[in-house]
């Protein structure tokens, strides 16, 4: 019989689960470094009026970066939330109708965002 | 064999769950996803804040009215409770991702490394909450 563990073990699946959680690591840490980008021009000397908080976001660079932000926040989120149904909510059709519901909010909310962020 | 079948806790349910003494590390893994719950929970109210602060002159007054004169139905104090858990919530949420990226890449997993740096997290997202939170209420 051939050897089918450790080593030689045959790897089956799409490797779904890996790319999920590769992704929400890569998001989060794009996400850590925009926290930390946007807290620096924030504790810049000045005041902090709307002139200078709006025109952080209105440089066409920070546009770009922000929109990828919010697109990786999605997808983190995404990620996130759809573990947590899979670990409490057993009841498939409730965790279908929550799942569904999730993807709607973040869509939802992701639209929103870039239209705000756009319009700067 | 029946006697351990018997002795078995079976399906376990949340209110089983709370009776357990977590670990502090338990304790911030459970945190995370709470703080997770309730970002994704009020990601439109951040998105409208963002809207509100950036979009105009005026947005933005009805942006800073809201911490002083409440926003719509909901009271000022209410407006400033949910940016108080915004605050908790995200620097927890933090914190956190970055002990677990910490860990993912340096393999730093031993039972010690997870205490002491749960103590870290905890403390670090409880003081920052606490002084942003004093200053959000006009306490200084």
């Amino acid at each position: 019989m051939t050897q089918n563990f450790g080593t030689k073990r045959i790897v089956v699946g799409a490797h779904y689960g890996l790319r999920d959680w590769l992704a929400q690591r890569v998001t989060a840490l794009l996400m850590a470094l925009f926290t930390l980008l946007v807290l620096l021009q924030i504790l810049m000397p000045g005041e902090l009026d709307y002139d200078r908080w709006a025109g952080i976001f209105a440089a066409q660079w920070m546009k770009v970066l922000s929109f990828v932000v919010i697109l990786s926040l999605a997808l983190h989120a995404w990620v996130g939330v759809r573990d947590i149904l899979m670990d409490y909510v057993k009841p498939v059709g409730v965790r279908l109708l929550a799942q569904v519901f999730a993807i709607a909010w973040l869509l939802g909310c992701t639209g929103w965002a870039v239209q705000v962020l756009w319009r700067l | 064999m029946a006697d351990t079948a018997k002795t078995r806790p079976g399906t376990i349910h949340l209110i089983d769950a709370l009776q357990y003494r977590l670990p502090l590390a338990g304790v911030v893994s459970i945190l995370h996803r709470a703080s997770a719950a309730i970002l994704f929970v009020l990601l439109p109210f951040v998105i409208w804040m963002f809207d509100a602060s950036v979009t105009s002159e005026i947005s933005f007054s009805r942006f800073t009215s809201a911490f002083v004169a409440g926003l719509g139905f909901v009271p000022a104090w209410l407006v400033k409770l949910a940016v108080l858990a915004l605050i908790w919530s995200y620097l927890h949420h933090f914190i956190a991702g970055l002990r677990h990226l910490w860990m993912d890449a340096t393999h730093s997993v031993s039972k010690e490394f997870g205490r002491q740096s749960a103590v870290f997290t905890l403390a670090l997202s409880g003081l920052l909450t606490v002084l942003l939170g004093a200053r959000l209420f006009g306490l200084y």
